[in-house]
């Protein structure tokens, strides 16, 4: 390891020098009720090995049987990214032994896949200003089954290095997963982040349309590798990539892009080699560490599932799945920015903020587009940085924000007060009004409460109050003050001013 | 021997209908019989008395209570210790299942018990079903019974001379390359391997998927086809299985009419290097069949002759990737590496495999992890998927001119226990004929016809159909087991 002698190269430095060469692999945990092969549940988060059978088990004997629904989502993925889909496709076995792979082998998908040749028309924000639009290019987009997951208990890393011992659960395995694999991507070296970004973040936004999948990244239901490797500038040579893998944030995606590109200029600047390798991208401090060399010896022995028929989707399914689509996200885009009466500013900060489809959702919840944006690339971006987590992953939801505003446009709370509210439904304290009650958040418009505290502002301040019998209106602010102080802000601050100025005429 | 266990099963069927016997005393009788003869045959790994009989007891009482059972309701069968039970252990003949009791019954299971068939145990094999000898069982080989210095052929040697030594009416095998064909003939029973997709594979222990199909093994080419009604089937649980409806295989096998059929003997499966009591039986059987009506002409399937190569590339490399779960993480052995203090995963599942597989198995794994790397997939692997379809057509070409096809099923009778153990080469040669129906995915009989005049030993004759065809082998091996007679053991020699 030379991780401590290792120099990275400033980005914007790096890029003088290098090209990089960027390709994305996204994999989407499909929301089937059923597992890809056998009947099983795929809920979130049940109890170890509890959603297991014979076949994701891998028991002697047992076979797969395809679950059309699967191959339905993997269709629409397909059609949803412009591409090809296949009149007739077959599984093949991944074979290599690992512990939490039943079978030894993986079902997935090697030179036929369902999905070929599409694209993704991306809005990338640029730092100057305005957006601009990258063709992502789909090579192909294919069906396969998810693992089982390793829990290493005991060692340092959590890593299966140095662990004690092991634990399995193989409620995961054979979850249908979808692997999205794009071509080279070709664009300006300092846009290449944020086109990493953009694409993930965008292609969650069409998954989500298509209601294939939870699509979240923080359960990985939606994990994405970057491999990039560079290219000394205008050499035409190309560098080893290097594969980080299962990026759990869209911002994490923009940053092990960037931090890769200063990884590998430092090596090459050095005259170094880079090695091919998967590397793991650590969250806390947006670096990345070895992971398994990867070499030409990695053999995976791919040969066709004789346990599966081949899947031979009719032209008129894939017609009729094609009518099922969702609005393609750019025309979505503009129809929105349209209806929501966004400048183009407005809407590239909704957009690359990942929060397109959270104001959508709270605006169809009742709340103005204004205040939707206000509270999403507000308060809430402000807490999804402090927390370092993607905008759909705060344990709020759009209804919830939507409740929230209605609370304030009814008058019960105020923007301050709704800032708690805010703070109290991120820390799990239940529903708006549930936290409006128990952190007693209501503001006290009730006129015997206000009264009072107006009267003892005004026997506390007799000088102001003799100049607003004066007619000096303006001084009521001093006596408001005091009754907001003395009511913690919990006060509707126009009815205060009411009475004060009732009492005093 | 009791009599009970000198009937077949369409004789026991009649009589347990009848009411003239219980199924207690058919299944005791069977129990007793291996009893009997067991120690010198090791035809099964496992005798399931407890549960056969509890099955037995219960189809009495149904029927006793007047109510309506299936044919074969009470008759006992033994099967193949590759098809998982969930009420006697199942083990592939390797140290590698020593002991371990399926949680879930195999389709065909399912089906025999649903049938109201006492399972009385789980026959002998080759090691995952790896073998024409049954030599390669872990647990030591099963020996002929018309020799018990010779094999009993494999893999399904067990099955075989469960039934040929009358320890049971009927058996199911597992057919990869002539794994029931061939110790039919070895011992002189039935064997049939249905079309591929025919009967379910799922709850079979897998060795070669594009390959494997069970079968049933009995006395009489009738039995045969009572016991493969009941199996066969689609299967939702088994995407090979086919959903089209059984050929009716009991009315082909109680035609048994040969006239005005066109019968054509495969030119390249037969002379040299067949034993000549082999050929002279094989050509026997096929005058009887010119003089009951059969039209026989010569046919040739050139692409045969590459069968072995195809097949000796196309098993392994399934079964490479096949048998990879065995890591001993979930079920099955589990063995740590002598000398190493704390062991990774990856050194287990090493020392477990190394420990737990035989050298065949372990041959076979090698070779098809070398025919499936990159670089070598397209030579070995891509060659040998074309050579099937080479096959398949040299199949598609013969049915146009005849209806079915004929050939010896093994070019000799039983060897010596040890006789070819050293040249696992000789033993592969045994499957020249067999092999290439599995190849096609088409069906074919093993119908024994008679002693060999060198050897004394039985020889079989292989019918092959086109796909979905079965009952036209159950037709035709009807009418040749009614002329030719074939003998049955009297006793375990
Ligand atoms: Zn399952």
């Amino acid at each position: 390891m030379t991780t401590a002698t290792q120099k990275i190269v400033p980005f914007d430095e790096a890029i003088t020098r290098y090209d990089p060469v960027m390709g994305l692999e996204v994999h989407v945990e499909l929301n089937t009720a059923t597992k890809m092969f056998c009947g099983c549940a795929t809920a979130f988060g049940a109890e170890p090995n509890t959603q297991v059978c014979p076949v994701c088990l891998g028991l002697p004997g047992a076979l797969p049987v395809v679950n059309a629904k699967a191959v339905e989502s993997a269709i629409r993925i397909g059609l949803a990214l412009s591409c090809d889909i296949a009149e007739w496709c077959r599984f093949a076995r991944k074979n290599y032994f690992y512990p939490d792979m039943p079978k030894n082998f993986q079902t997935s998908q090697y030179d036929e896949p369902i999905a070929f040749d599409g694209y993704l028309d991306v809005e990338v924000p640029l730092e100057e200003g305005g957006t601009r639009t990258v063709r992502v290019e789909i090579e192909r987009a294919h069906m396969e089954e998810d693992t089982g997951k390793s829990l290493h208990v005991g060692g340092a890393t959590g890593r299966i290095h140095g662990a004690d011992h092991s634990l399995l659960d193989y409620n995961r395995a054979g979850i249908p997963l979808i692997e999205i694999v794009t071509r080279t991507i070709h664009v300006p070296a300092e846009l290449a982040p944020a086109v990493a970004r953009a694409f993930v973040t965008q292609l969650r936004d069409l998954i989500v349309a298509l209601d294939v999948s939870d699509a979240r990244m923080d359960q990985g239901s939606l994990r994405a590798d970057v491999n990039l490797s560079l290219s000394p500038k205008d050499s035409g040579v190309l560098g080893t990539r290097s594969e980080t893998k299962n990026v759990n944030s869209f911002r994490s995606v923009e940053r092990a892009v960037r931090y890769e590109i200063g990884r590998h200029a430092g090596v090459l600047d050095a005259g170094g080699s880079i090695l091919q390798e998967t590397r793991h991208f650590h969250e806390a401090n947006g670096s990345t560490s070895a992971g398994r060399e990867k070499s030409d010896a990695d053999d995976y022995r791919y040969f066709p599932e004789p346990d599966l028929a081949p899947v031979a989707p009719s032209r008129e399914w894939v017609e009729e799945l094609r009518g099922t689509l969702p609005e393609p996200p750019s025309e979505r885009r503009r129809r929105l920015q349209a209806e929501w009466e966004f400048s183009d500013l407005d809407m590239r900060d909704t957009v690359g903020a990942g929060a397109l489809d959270l104001v959508a959702a709270t605006v169809a919840a009742g709340t103005t587009p204004a205040a939707a944006k206000k509270w999403w690339l507000g308060e809430l971006a402000r807490r999804a940085n402090e927390d370092g987590t993607d905008l759909a992953d705060l344990p709020i939801t759009p209804e919830q924000v939507a409740a929230i505003q209605g609370l304030i446009d009814a008058g019960r709370v105020n923007d301050k007060l709704a800032r708690q509210v805010f703070e109290g439904v991120l820390a799990g304290e239940g529903t708006p009004d549930e936290v409006v009650s128990t952190r007693g958040l209501e503001v006290v418009s009730d006129d015997g409460a206000l009264g009072d505290a107006v009267d003892r502002a005004i026997e506390a301040n007799p000088d102001v109050a003799q100049k607003i019998r004066d007619g000096k209106v303006q001084a009521a602010g001093a006596l408001i003050g005091a009754v907001m102080k003395e009511m913690r802000g919990q006060a509707d601050a126009g009815r205060v001013r009411e009475l004060v100025l009732e009492k005093l005429s | 021997m009791s009599d009970l266990t000198r009937l077949g099963a369409a004789e026991l069927a009649e009589k347990l209908a009848g009411g003239e016997v219980t199924s207690v005393d058919v299944t005791r009788a069977h129990l007793e019989r291996i009893g009997e003869v067991d120690s010198r045959l090791h035809a099964f790994l496992h005798v399931g008395e407890e549960s056969a009989m509890a099955t037995a007891a219960d189809v009495d009482a149904r029927r006793a209570a007047g109510e309506d059972v299936p044919t074969l309701a009470g008759v006992p069968v033994a099967v193949k210790d590759l098809i998982n039970t969930t009420d006697q252990p199942t083990t592939a003949g390797s140290r590698m299942l020593e002991g371990w009791v399926p949680p879930y019954d195999a389709t065909v299971v399912a089906r025999l018990r649903a049938a109201g068939l006492p399972i009385l145990g789980k026959t002998n094999l080759d090691e995952f079903a790896m073998g024409s000898s049954n030599e390669h069982s872990a647990y030591g080989p099963t020996r002929n019974p018309w020799d018990t210095d010779r094999i009993p052929g494999g893999s399904s040697g067990g099955s075989a001379a469960a039934v040929a030594s009358h320890e049971a009416p009927l058996a199911l095998g597992t057919d990869t390359g002539g794994s029931i064909r061939q110790p039919g003939a070895m011992t002189g029973v039935v064997g049939m391997k249905p079309t591929y997709g025919g009967v379910s594979r799922y709850g079979v222990v897998a060795m070669a998927s594009s390959l494997d199909q069970v079968g049933p093994m009995a006395r009489s080419v009738l039995d045969a086809a009572l016991l493969h009604e009941v199996v066969a089937g689609h299967d939702p649980l088994d995407s090979t299985s086919i959903d089209a409806p059984v050929p009716d295989v009991v009315a082909a096998a109680r035609r048994g009419d040969v006239s005005g059929l066109k019968i054509g003997i495969v030119r390249e499966l037969g002379g040299e290097g067949f034993q000549p009591g082999v050929q002279a039986a094989f050509d026997g059987a096929v005058e009887q069949l010119a003089q009951a009506g059969a039209e026989v002409v010569e046919v040739a399937c050139p692409s045969f002759r590459h069968g072995i190569a195809a097949y000796y590339l196309v098993m392994p490399s399934e079964v490479s990737s096949n048998l990879a779960r065995f890591d001993a993480m979930r079920y099955g052995l589990r063995v740590s590496p002598e000398g190493v203090p704390d062991p990774s995963a990856e050194q287990v599942m090493s020392a477990s495999r190394d420990a737990g597989f035989g050298d065949e198995v372990k041959r076979r794994i090698v070779l098809g992890t070398y025919a499936l790397s990159s670089g070598y997939y397209d030579a070995y692997y891509g060659s040998a998927q074309k050579v099937r379809t080479l096959i398949a057509r040299d199949f598609a070409a013969a049915f146009e001119q005849v209806d079915v096809l004929v050939s010896p099923t093994a070019p000799t009778t039983a060897w010596r226990l040890g006789e070819k153990s050293d040249d696992p080469l000789a033993m592969y040669l045994e499957d020249v004929c067999t092999i290439p129906a599995n190849l096609a995915g088409v069906p074919g009989l093993s119908l024994p016809v008679g002693l060999a005049d060198d050897t004394g030993l039985p020889v079989g004759v292989q019918f092959l159909a086109p796909a979905l065809a079965d009952d036209r082998v159950y037709n035709v091996a009807a009418a040749l087991e009614r002329l030719v007679a074939a003998p049955v053991l009297e006793e375990v020699r």
